[in-house]
């Protein structure tokens, strides 16, 4: 993940230099335009093969999702149960599941964004210049961690000190609903969202840095001279000029929290309610519930997870679309500047 | 006139302004670990976590005290979020200190023979013993298949962006290959659940779905391609122009230039980013699980029959009721890690001895 989505270096497009004119296709023997034009026609195949994949996941995912929806005979997306495999009755609904992964993935970004903003700061603008890149490799290596490491740790590890958490929280904060329940402890949503928060941490840190690197140092130097202090300078230079990007990064950590999957299938309770307690054992998410049922499925209980499945794609792919226009956008601002 | 001369007796009172000395900071902060420690560990009200907590508010508040008074407010907010801003990062490597202290803590355990020469063949819940070798096998062979299948096609989409990529549709292609690196890998996976396990191999099976390593190096490709492309991108953009026209200008036709000139020069660049998605890619539970299905036996054939994966294995073990799985998921999600760190690091230094690098 150290490969920023976010060129550094943006320029006019190079691809214009490199015009038919070039490459001299009309001077070649019959043999070598023949190659030529199998290599273009690969190369073009391989790019256009990135779109006809976005298409074929959403007509495979519906294709396989009519049936079980057919079937289905409560609402889809009102109802809060999930009883696909009772063959005679199959009843389904995504609401629970959408609350959870909506909930979960809200509270990780609470717990996630301030923190990533702290990091790019310090990569870019605290740490001394000849250990901010290792220092960034040290993030970078937190997104190196496979998600089933996160989850095995997050069960075994972390969901003591979150249960001693909970107890705490309710003592002292109990009056707030969320942190009502007198327990069980342990498998909560709040167990879930700190173990995604550490995971979305190093795409939302890696966004910000890149875009915090790229203020133009006379906006910097300008605030400076005016007599401000660091802070005042990354409030009137920094912050604002990098507002898009922050935007962009928050949404795209959002993207991975809400399709995150296994971390969140080993910490969360795997029940089907909705409630507003974020300590009590309980808990779900789309994509958990997906990993958590598939096992004992059948014909209608897997085309009801591929029916979850479909809507967790049409959510993230919303998410990293918007996301992603606002980068696109930006970079040829950027580029137009430069 | 009068703007001016405020100016001017702005900038002399910010230069006369007393500033705190470079050492009290830190003491502050000894200062207020020692009275969080005292007060909260010699009373017994809680553990180090509520004192290390305790300490960090108590030097805050010390901070904008002491600075405000000294320097005044602005000077003091400047240093609140200096602490801050610091703050967040040690935060950061919390968590990875601790994965990394409990993989070793947890997962040296199972580290011998049996673990790496045998499967969890026949092994039921009372059996101590048991491994990980075909989980390892499973692991190699589906992220080598999908690394076979993505490489090349990576590759062709990062060449035809970059060289011969004009007008609306390269840029739907770039734009979508960014929103393909969001796409969950839970989807991947049912989408070749979808697409090959459910519609295509029925028709070679007698009607029966086809889950194998196959299907899961399938899913792993559709998660590395958009990141090969994009990283593959970058490098073949960093490649001078004026290598390109050389090479035109001596005659060769457009693919061998690329083939010879531009592909060679961005190598260890390009090298650098298929191994990052590679190591990606072998982490990867959602997808096995839904297509590969998992076995406890060794199975050789990717193509045909159920296959375990390393991490698929970490998930396996971690909700199996029996007391000796908890050594084996952590042995497991140690060698796991091992491989990803490896290859991961191995990258890192391919990128730093990059001729054209950033």
């Amino acid at each position: 993940m150290s490969e920023s989505p976010m060129p550094t270096k943006v320029g006019p497009d190079p691809t214009v230099h490199s015009g038919p004119t070039l490459g001299g296709g009309a001077a070649l023997p019959r043999a070598g335009r023949g190659l030529e034009r199998l290599f273009r026609w690969f190369s073009t195949g391989a790019g256009v093969l990135v779109l006809v994949v976005i298409v074929a996941i959403a007509a495979f995912l519906i294709t396989q999702a009519i049936p079980a929806l057919r079937a289905n005979q409560a609402n889809f997306f009102t109802s809060t149960k999930w009883l696909p495999n009772d063959v005679a009755h199959p009843r389904f609904g995504i609401a629970a599941l959408a609350y959870g992964t909506v909930l979960s993935a809200a509270i990780a970004l609470v717990i996630a964004v301030p923190v990533a903003l702290g990091i790019a700061l310090f990569l870019s603008h605290y740490a001394p210049r000849r250990i901010a890149t290792g220092l960034g490799f040290v993030i970078d290596l937190l997104a190196a961690v496979p998600s089933v490491i996160f989850g095995l740790w997050g069960r075994d590890y972390l969901s003591g000190p979150v249960t001693d958490l909970s107890g705490w929280l309710h003592r002292y904060l109990g009056f707030i609903p969320l942190f009502g329940s007198g327990g069980p402890y342990g498998n909560s949503i709040l167990l879930g969202s700190i173990v995604l928060a550490i995971m979305v941490l190093p795409i939302t840190t890696a966004l910000c840095r890149d875009v915090f690197v790229q203020t133009p140092k006379a906006n910097e130097e300008a605030a400076l001279a005016l007599g401000a202090t660091r802070w005042e300078m990354i409030r009137t230079a920094v912050l604002p000029y990098g507002r898009p990007g922050i935007v962009a990064a928050v949404m795209l950590g959002l993207g991975r929290a809400l399709g995150e999957t296994i971390a969140l299938a080993m910490t969360l309770g795997a029940t089907f309610g909705v409630s507003i307690d974020l300590i009590q054992v309980g808990g779900n998410s789309i994509a958990a519930n997906i990993a958590n049922g598939f096992g004992e499925a059948n014909a209608t209980g897997r085309g009801a997870l591929i029916a979850s499945g479909l809507l967790l794609f049409a959510i993230t792919l919303i998410v990293n679309v918007a996301a992603r226009a606002i980068i696109f956008r930006r970079r040829e601002f950027v580029g137009g500047q430069s | 006139m009068t703007t001016l001369s405020q100016n001017g007796s702005l900038l002399a009172g910010s230069l006369r302004r007393r500033r705190l000395p470079k050492a009290l900071p830190p003491l502050l902060g000894v200062a207020a670990l020692g009275v969080s420690a005292a007060g909260i560990l010699g009373t017994g009200a809680g553990g180090w976590v509520l004192t290390v907590v305790v300490a960090a508010v108590l030097f805050v508040l010390a901070t904008l005290i002491v600075s405000g008074a000294v320097e005044g407010g602005r000077r003091a907010r400047d240093r609140v979020a200096t602490i801050a801003v610091y703050g967040a990062f040690i935060l950061a490597l919390i968590p990875l200190g601790s994965v990394v202290a409990t993989l070793l803590a947890k997962g040296t355990g199972r580290i011998d023979a049996e673990f790496f020469y045998h499967s969890m063949n026949n092994i039921t819940a009372l059996d101590s013993g048991g491994g990980a070798y075909h989980a390892i096998i499973g692991t190699l062979q589906q992220v080598g298949i999908a690394a076979v299948l993505a490489i090349p096609l990576g590759l062709a989409a990062a060449v035809y962006i970059v060289e011969y990529g004009r007008g609306r549709l390269t840029t739907v292609i770039r734009f979508f290959v960014d929103v393909m690196t969001g796409i969950p890998s839970i989807v991947a996976g049912l989408f070749v659940l979808a697409f090959w396990v459910l519609i295509v191999t029925p028709v070679f099976n007698h009607g029966r779905p086809g889950y194998s390593g196959f299907a899961a190096a399938l899913a792993l490709t559709v998660l590395m391609l958009p990141t090969i492309v994009r990283s593959a991108e970058e490098m073949l953009r960093l490649v001078p122009q004026a290598l390109r026209e050389g090479s035109y200008a001596l005659g060769v036709p457009k693919w061998k230039t690329i083939m010879r000139v531009v592909l060679p020069t961005a190598a260890p660049g390009i090298v650098t980013g298929v191994m990052l998605s590679i190591a990606r890619a072998a982490g990867e539970t959602a997808p096995v699980l839904l297509v590969a299905g998992g076995t406890p036996a060794i199975n050789f054939n990717p193509f045909s029959g159920n296959q375990e994966s390393l991490s698929y294995f970490v998930y396996e073990q971690a909700g199996a009721a029996s007391q000796f799985a908890p050594g084996r998921a952590w042995t497991a999600a140690l060698t796991l890690i091992a491989i990803v760190a490896i290859l991961t690091i191995a990258a890192k230094l391919l990128a730093r001895r990059s001729t054209i690098g950033r």
